[in-house]
């Protein structure tokens, strides 16, 4: 994923940051990606050490140490959770879409390229998983094997592989089709070169798109699976768990569940800008999607 | 078309057998298991061992799934050890529950949806336009439990205009509907929209419409006589295809404003390890998913004259 991602970049960087709707997106998710990667220096607290219970936000504790955006039930502070909790979500969520994309890139690449009963076999398994609703899915998987990071990951690629295959499998299909594969072939290039030399790089643009899509919905998926109380386990700070703990106290202390909601959304929101504003300037460069 | 139609049905009926395997596999391989969440985790070694004697649990493996799978089709669904009563019993008027409020849901989002879509892409690059996709945009990005906080603190905590919960304790109220269906709506609302749109868009672009134009015929009837008809083949389709979505936020939601429905059953059996519940659940979210695809893959045909012969539409496929 990262060397297609660079190569596209490289060669649409111009274009693709005159859009208003990229560079709000991936300041949105910049923001996140930041905090996710210096949290230890910027966090102003230690995420899991008890302070002062209950503090509303841009008060000072007991000690006269400042809480930006107030603290939990437990006293911890929530800006540092909310910094901490960048990373979780940054890690697994990146973790689980990229595992989820080999796995539909390679299955896709191959029903579409050989079609016949690989492909029939390969449609029949996706068509099987994707008549399970998603998040039914998710609570029998992590109901059965326990909630952990890695079982986020085998789930989310369980449920969105089947989703990546098809655009795969189609865009292959298409690809495949042209001239210079048929070249490529006569030539007598091994299937896996053709595959990947030839025919995955003219798939990236669409691609690139529905990347930045999927990390929103496993984004979406990790924070619902938190709110559920189904997450990381606990006390690994995690938006969605941040708004399950706090939801019984909501109605006296909203700053609890409040925060971690704008989190989750700026970062769910600034993934659809910048799949957006990247199809758009594709589109009007007259090719991608 | 009868051979489409039962090839279609066939390929239904496959998938779902697979999945009833998978959803039986994982809850039921283990028969240790599956005594003690039915027993509990005091029972004792020699209770659980009578008990999966005395049902059949040390047949094959491949016996007992037929036989589950028999029990399922006649409806003998089994007890829920975390209710106390036949699953039957509980797993209906749940299902009418969110019945209610997946309707409500589906005509408040779908005639919004519509009208915003419509009214968007007649005019591709106005102001209407680049309001209602932000607007889309926002709110199908966001997800349904942080919408729910934040309309929650606005009519809830702020203003104090509706209930919190809707827990429906005294009996069913309208008022309690609000918030929920507003969430659900928020969230699918917008992808409609921007279906509706695009759709719309691409038919005010084509050359019937364009021929309607040069002959001097009025907006209205360009949109509603030429446009409208075409556009609408795709949000159709689409509304039906969007129902397993649906589920999914209904269950989110279900559990935040504690709404006594089919999410929140299979949350609560999930979560107490209610084996015979969560198959039930399983298998009723997985019919209702088939089923949709299946009247959505008909609508499609029927709306679109080209696919009523052979070919496969490329927006329906189960």
């Amino acid at each position: 994923m990262t060397a297609i991602e660079t190569r596209k970049a490289g060669f649409r960087v111009p274009a693709v940051l005159k859009s208003p709707t990229v560079v709000i997106g991936a300041v949105f998710v910049g923001i996140w990606v930041f905090a996710a990667l210096f949290a230890p220096w910027i966090a102003p607290y230690d995420p899991l050490q008890s302070r002062a219970p209950l503090q509303l936000p841009m008060t000072r504790g007991p000690d006269g140490s400042l809480y930006l955006l107030g603290t939990d039930l437990l006293g911890r502070d929530i800006l540092s959770r909310l910094l901490y909790g960048a990373r979780a979500v940054v890690l697994w969520a990146g973790l689980a879409t990229a595992t989820a994309f080999t796995v539909g890139l390679a299955m896709g690449l191959v029903a579409g390229f050989y079609k016949g009963w690989v492909d029939k076999v390969l449609s029949f398994i996706a068509n099987v998983i994707l008549s399970f609703p998603v998040l039914v899915l998710y609570i029998l998987v992590i109901v059965t094997f326990g909630a952990s990071g890695l079982n986020i990951v085998l789930a989310v690629t369980f449920a969105s592989a089947p989703g990546i295959f098809r655009i795969v499998r189609a865009l292959t299909i298409d690809i495949a089709a042209q001239d210079y594969v048929a070249a490529a072939i006569v030539q007598g290039e091994s299937p896996w070169r053709i595959m990947v030399v030839e025919i995955l790089p003219n798939a990236a643009g669409p691609l690139v798109v529905d990347a930045c899509l999927r990390l929103g919905y496993t984004t979406i998926t990790i924070g619902v699976l938190g709110f559920l109380g189904l997450g990381l386990p606990p006390p690994t700070p995690d938006w969605g768990s941040m708004v399950n703990d706090g939801r019984p106290m909501a109605i006296a202390f909203p700053h609890m569940v409040i925060f971690p909601c704008i989190a989750i959304s700026m970062m769910t929101l600034g993934l659809s800008l910048l799949a957006d504003g990247i199809r758009e300037v594709s589109l009007k460069q007259g090719r991608g999607s | 078309m009868l051979a489409a139609v039962l090839k279609k049905l066939a390929e239904v009926v496959g998938a779902m057998l697979v999945v009833s395997f998978i959803v039986f596999l994982v809850l039921e391989a283990n028969v240790e298991d599956v005594a003690v969440k039915v027993l509990g985790a005091y029972s004792a070694p020699d209770q659980r061992a009578a008990w999966l004697e005395a049902n059949g649990y040390l047949d094959p493996f491949l016996v007992r799934y037929v036989r589950w799978l028999w029990d399922f089709v006649t409806l003998d669904w089994g007890q829920s050890t975390l209710f106390r009563v036949p699953v039957t019993e509980i797993l209906p008027q749940r299902l009418a529950m969110t019945g209610i409020l997946a309707g409500v849901t589906l005509v408040v989002s779908t005639v919004l949806s519509l009208v915003l879509g419509i009214l968007a892409g007649m005019n591709e690059g106005s102001i209407t336009d680049r309001t209602v996709s932000f607007v889309s945009v926002l709110t199908t990005s966001i997800p349904e439990f942080a919408t729910a906080v934040f309309l929650s603190a606005i009519f809830v905590f702020w203003l104090g205009w509706l209930p919190g919960a809707s827990t429906m304790i005294s009996g069913f109220t309208a008022r309690e509907l609000v918030l929920p269906v507003a969430v659900l709506t928020l969230y699918s609302a917008g992808y409609l929209a921007r279906i509706t749109r695009a759709s719309m868009v691409e038919a005010m672009r084509s050359p019937y419409v364009r021929t309607a134009l040069m002959k001097g015929a009025s907006t209205s009837r360009i949109v509603l006589q030429h446009a409208l008809r075409n556009a609408l083949i795709a949000p159709v389709t689409v509304i039906m295809l969007h129902i397993p979505w649906l589920l999914s936020g209904v269950i989110v939601v279900e559990v935040f404003f504690a709404y006594k429905g089919f999410g929140t059953l299979l949350y609560e059996a999930a979560l107490n390890s209610d084996v015979f519940l969560i198959e039930a659940c399983a298998m009723v979210s997985v019919v209702v998913v088939v089923a949709t695809q299946l009247i959505s893959d008909g609508l499609y045909r029927l709306l679109n004259p080209r696919l009523r012969v052979s070919a496969k539409p490329a927006g329906a496929t189960a």
